[in-house]
């Protein structure tokens, strides 16, 4: 495995690695911390490993443009790189654009795009030897990756799926699985110099966010739909004004999914790159003392952080189907309950789903 | 502004590769992972019950062990018992058989002695008996060798004759 992971990332880095020559007349201007950071945490259309004074380092990704009517057009962005332009294109900023201003659609493999694809087979690669080992290992110990990764398997399994969703949790296993282990390895990734900000992104996150709403929906019963439209233990006007906000709440948990997670690993990047920027405005190596142990801070905190997003956004997902798939029952005191706590909770606040933001564990994750 | 701007094509591909993803993980990883994972516990469950079992039998073994050897130890002092007290029958029954088979024999030997005696007596009688008529004879024959002794004799029965 670790043969072929370095002959993936060897052809990668092989396939276009270019020096350009630094612009000079750059180093004249103002250094801009803003711009470089808002550069570094966004997606682009190049994979920019690191600059030396004889030229910056970096993959052309290939660009996939939809223009309706005239079809798909496929191009390095070499092409497009430094504002040149390539038949009807040009890169104004990151953002794809036409000179002549028509509509275009930009499919390309961007930085996130490359990066999610590499990410992807190496989660399918690690998993699938561990799936082997726990065949051939059959009936001992775990050992290596698999002794590693397995107390994770079964924390989500006990600890989130089984306690959130209730008996029918075995069916949302893959996705929650997929989803913490996604959202984890791609957290620690997004840590590594010249690594992709992938889950910091939020086309990325509302996606993930998307996916969690649509599984909800599919897998909700009458009794979902009853507390929303006719919140039980209520007062008869009250439900009527419950009636939106519940309908509110359903778009609402996602979207605070969406923008936890994005916001979360922004702002940890930004943060480290603030640190280093310091160095950079203040013109003097010396910051580097104060900016350095900072930014280590940061960068050990984070990586607490991306175990700790990867595990809530599973842990509200879990909770989220399991509300979706929970039965009614008779007495409205979920008494021996599971969600105990949770469920009075929701009940005091007139049955809003709101609740859930209010459990402390979530809470301190804010 | 852009960063909080989700773009289309990313989303594209999120979409795609995240489901290939979670497909390809599903068959290829958790259905395997989670199996071996439910078997296994399933296996420890089973081993654990099976132990608890094991341990039960012994116990019931052990009980079972201890009422047999309290039964054996009751069957054997049950024995003893009745071994002596079968003993002592014994004894018992032979001092009863040798006193009445000495009772026997005594009075057997009483009986042949007196048997004896009589035997003796009678033969005793018979010798005195032969012994007087051979005397008698004897004394009978020496007296009547004399002619008037014999006549006297006879006269003598004769008189007793007459007299009857």
């Amino acid at each position: 495995m670790k043969r072929l992971l370095t002959l993936f990332l060897c052809l990668f880095t092989f396939a276009g690695f270019a020096a350009e020559p630094t612009e000079g007349g750059k180093k004249g201007e103002a250094f801009n911390p803003g711009e470089v950071i808002l550069h570094h945490v966004a997606d682009s259309h190049e994979w920019h490993w690191f600059s030396t004074d004889n030229g910056n380092f970096v993959t052309y990704l290939p660009i996939i443009a939809y223009q309706p009517g005239k079809g798909l057009s496929v191009f390095s962005s070499k092409h497009v790189a430094e504002g040149e332009t390539y038949g009807n294109f040009k890169l104004n900023g990151e953002k794809l654009v036409t000179l002549d201003g028509s509509k275009v659609y930009d499919f390309s493999i961007t930085k996130n795009v490359a990066a999610l694809a590499m990410s992807s087979l190496v989660l399918v690669i690690a998993f699938a030897s561990v799936a082997k080992s726990y065949g051939r290992r059959r009936g001992q110990a775990p050992s290596g990756l698999q002794s590693f990764l397995e107390p994770f398997v079964i924390f989500i399994r006990d600890e989130v799926a089984i306690k959130s969703i209730g008996p029918k949790y075995e069916r949302y296993m893959p996705y929650l699985l997929t989803v913490f282990f996604f959202i984890w390895f791609n957290n620690l990734l997004g840590l590594t110099p010249g690594a992709a900000n992938l889950t910091g992104n939020v086309a990325v996150t509302a996606t993930l966010a998307v996916i969690t709403l649509l599984i909800t929906l599919f897998s909700s019963n009458k009794n979902y739909w009853t507390h929303i439209f006719w919140t039980p233990g209520v007062p008869l006007p009250l439900r009527i004004i419950m009636i939106p906000v519940e309908l509110v709440g359903v778009i609402v948990k996602p979207f605070s999914l969406m923008v936890r997670l994005f916001a979360n690993i922004t702002a940890g990047h930004i943060i480290i790159l603030s640190f280093i920027s310091l160095i950079f405005i203040f013109r003097s190596a010396w910051t580097g003392f104060l900016s350095v142990p900072f930014g280590l801070f940061i960068s050990v905190l984070e990586l607490l952080v991306a175990l700790l997003q990867a595990y809530i956004f599973t842990l509200l997902t879990a909770m989220y189907i399991g509300g979706a798939v929970e039965e009614h029952h008779d007495d409205e005191h979920h008494a021996g309950h599971e969600h105990d706590d949770y469920g009075f909770a929701e009940q005091r606040q007139g049955g809003s789903n709101f609740g859930h933001f209010e459990r402390p564990g979530v809470a301190a994750a804010h | 502004m852009e960063l909080i701007t989700p773009e289309l094509g990313l989303i594209f591909w999120q979409t795609l590769i995240f489901l290939i993803l979670l497909a390809l993980l599903a068959k290829f990883a958790w259905k395997p992972i989670l199996g071996s994972l439910r078997e296994r516990e399933q296996g420890i469950e089973d081993a654990l019950r099976q132990a608890d079992r094991a341990k039960a039998e012994m116990q019931s073994l052990k009980a079972d062990n201890e009422k047999l050897l309290a039964e054996a130890r009751r069957e054997r002092d049950q024995m003893l018992k009745e071994g002596q007290a079968m003993a002592a029958q014994i004894v018992e029954q032979a001092k009863t058989t040798a006193s009445e088979e000495a009772a026997r024999v005594t009075q057997q030997a009483r009986e042949s002695i007196q048997q004896e005696k009589n035997q003796a007596l009678a033969e005793v009688r018979n010798t005195a008996a032969q012994l007087s008529v051979d005397i008698a004879e004897r004394l009978l024959r020496r007296e009547l060798t004399d002619p008037s002794a014999q006549q006297k004799l006879v006269d003598e029965y004769l008189k007793d004759v007459k007299l009857n």
